[in-house]
């Protein structure tokens, strides 16, 4: 299960929102707001002490696990994080040298690795299908083409909980069991009709006289797909693309599904919840590891959050 | 029969393209899966442009959408049938006609719970996340540094449910009162002269302990849904209403809450269905022991630790069901707004 599910808008509203989200407002252009004069009319310093509060309730714990994966064993187990400001010697890098270092036992690196094996493929193909899918569904006349549109849709309210189990049984069936093209299939399935559904929705909004023209200077389907669409589409394919690399980066049921634990596919997500079951209280290993699993979606979320806020606004359920 | 032939083709694969244990198989498997992709997609598209006209139009389209089509009917359509036939099933899944395990689902006080955990989840979640979400959207929209003070809530959204998991077991962790404490909840109970808690052991706090997780993962999603739709309300509507001079309370209570009343059912209902099939949390943090299991886990547990297939496919089709009357409340308040 992801943290994310981009949502189903009134396509209207999706509009009006996607226009007005910035998440890095330039100076000198930000919008008045009813709410906003609300809260500084009640009374500003509540406001800012409550909004304080939340932003510290939020970060805080965060922080704790931080500055415990660099703190020595030992004074993990024996005082608060917090007391470790005062004496800076028990600062270490060594929780992560442990938790990455190749061939021991507890070793992440090689989950490490398997969890960017699985998720690049994983990202890839439903893009590139889903785009497909939805040109045809946008562009194309074929028979029965609204009731598949309808049909892929609806599919998207199926919760994977219902298909994990006999897809098992067919990976199994067809010696592809434990290995890395059962998570990438079934990633890929499991992400289509929202991501069709997505990018539907965003070719329907490119003017139909491009097409015409194009098809009136004699570009076929393919050239037009590959020319002019996907150039355009752009927007929407990094906006669907981050949510899937963050649902497939951070997913732990699929993984544990299809992989079990198996050290050779099985991702780092699938590991360390594994080792906060088994080793529930080697916090040296686990808060290194915790953050070894996140560094890699932060890093991305934090570069491309214009891209994530516009496909969270733009529609669809997924899961 | 198709099933047969593609069994024999899987048996013919050379291992190296299945599985791999070193890193640089691990990559060459993953390029290999890459091209293998381009060069079936390349084919379609090939195939697609050699129909011409109309009537080609129409075999085009078909195959345009051929490959996402039969990946859902085998991936998610097949099984999906095969789940709910398997559910009647008995608890194994494979004997004989019987509505046993949703009898059993209603009936037996260890699922009864499962079912009630789920309900406090789902009612607590949705609306507490939103009701943050809401409340810090309003307080910090339009102040100085609104950006970062956004990231800090949304932040929580692009770690994994394990991460958020690890973070907060840690602030829960438990120590005796009268030793050093390392995490923090404990270490505030003690400075406050209360005696120690066993947070995620102690039922039915446990439960509420870890729907506080899910709470600071959600809020950042209302809150930047919610901020938006804030920022949407035309700023005409906001002088009118100044000019008139609307107080503040009432400024929110009958101009704010209406304007965004579409972007909140969405936030509500999009969080209530996460929530719902909430899992790799109760996973993490518990397994689901101490009474804290919901279906998402007991469907889990029972697929794959106690062999009871039948009963974890029934428990399946419940996410199933559960989900389409919010889906549909959901489309219905669409409608109206549109």
């Amino acid at each position: 299960m992801s943290t994310l599910e981009p949502i189903a808008m009134p396509e209207n509203l999706s509009k009006d929102l996607e226009s007005t989200v910035d998440l890095t407002p330039k100076k000198g252009r930000k919008k008045k707001s009813a709410a906003g004069d609300a809260a500084r009319a009640i009374s500003s310093p509540w406001a800012s002490l409550a909004a304080i509060i939340i932003a510290v309730l939020w970060t805080i714990p965060t922080i704790g696990l931080l500055v415990t994966s660099f703190r020595k064993q030992r004074a993990i187990n024996t005082s608060g994080w917090w007391t470790s400001f005062s004496d800076p010697s028990q600062y270490t890098l060594e929780n992560y040298r442990q938790a990455l270092a190749p061939g021991t036992s507890a070793s992440l690196s090689q989950y490490f690795i398997n969890t960017i094996v699985i998720t690049i493929p994983a990202v890839l193909l439903p893009l590139f299908l889903a785009s497909l899918a939805a040109y045809a569904f946008a562009w194309m006349p074929f028979p029965g083409r609204d009731a598949l549109f309808v049909a892929v849709f609806a599919l998207q309210i199926v919760p994977l909980q219902v298909a994990l189990i006999p897809l098992l049984d067919r990976y199994v069936k067809f010696g592809l069991g434990a290995s890395y093209w059962s998570v990438w299939l079934s990633h890929t399935i499991f992400a289509l009709p929202l991501a069709t559904f997505l990018i539907h929705n965003f070719m329907r909004e490119l003017p139909a006289e491009l097409m015409e023209a194009a098809r009136v200077d004699g570009a076929g389907h393919v050239t037009i797909f590959f020319r002019i669409l996907l150039p355009l589409l752009t927007p929407a394919l990094a906006a669907f693309g981050i949510f899937q690399f963050l649902w497939v980066w951070n997913d732990l049921l699929v993984s544990l599904v299809f992989l079990g634990g198996t050290p050779d596919v099985a991702p780092i997500t699938v590991r360390v919840a594994e080792l906060s079951g088994s080793r529930g209280s080697a916090w040296y290993l686990l808060s290194a590891g915790a953050f070894i699993s996140m560094i890699v979606p932060v890093a991305v979320f934090l570069a491309l959050q214009r891209y994530f806020v516009r496909g969270l606004l733009a529609g669809g359920l997924k899961g | 029969m198709t099933s047969h032939v593609l069994v024999e083709v899987a048996g013919k694969i050379p291992e190296p393209l299945l599985r791999a244990q070193s890193v640089a198989g691990k990559f060459f498997l993953m390029f290999f899966a890459i091209a293998l992709f381009a060069v079936v997609f390349g084919l379609v598209l090939f195939l697609a442009s050699l129909f011409k006209g109309r009537t080609g139009e129409k075999f085009q389209g078909v195959l345009f959408v051929g490959p996402a089509i039969v990946l859902l009917a085998f991936g998610l359509m097949y099984p999906a049938i095969l789940t709910i036939i398997q559910s009647f099933r008995g608890k194994t899944g494979e004997g004989s006609f019987s509505t046993e395990n949703y009898v059993q689902m209603f009936t037996q006080p260890e699922l009864l719970l499962v079912l009630r955990n789920t309900a406090i989840w789902v009612i607590l979640v949705p609306f507490i996340a939103t009701g943050v979400g809401l409340l810090y959207a309003i307080l910090i929209d339009r102040a100085r540094g609104e950006a970062f003070s956004k990231a800090l809530i949304f932040l929580p959204m692009a770690i994994s449910m394990v991460g958020a998991s690890i973070i907060w077991k840690f602030v829960y962790q438990y120590k005796q009162t009268s030793r050093p404490q390392i995490g923090l909840l404990n270490a505030i109970l003690k400075a406050l002269g209360f005696e120690t808690q066993q947070f995620l052991i102690n039922a039915p706090l446990n439960t509420f302990m870890l729907i506080i997780v899910m709470v600071w993962i959600q809020a950042g999603f209302a809150m930047t849904v919610l901020s938006a739709a804030i920022k949407a309300i035309p700023d005409e509507i906001i002088e009118a209403a100044k000019l008139d001079g609307v107080q503040a309370f009432k400024m929110f209570r009958f101009i704010t809450l209406p304007s965004i009343r579409p972007a909140l059912v969405v936030v509500i209902t999009t969080i209530g269905i996460g929530t719902l099939k909430v899992f790799d949390i109760v996973r993490t943090m518990t397994g689901g022991q101490f009474d804290t299991s919901v279906v998402a886990n007991e469907f889990y547990n029972q697929s794959f630790r106690f062999d009871a297939g039948g009963l974890g496919a029934a428990l399946a089709v419940l996410l199933f069901v559960l989900v389409i009357p919010i889906v549909i409340y959901n489309i219905l308040q669409m409608r109206k707004e549109a």
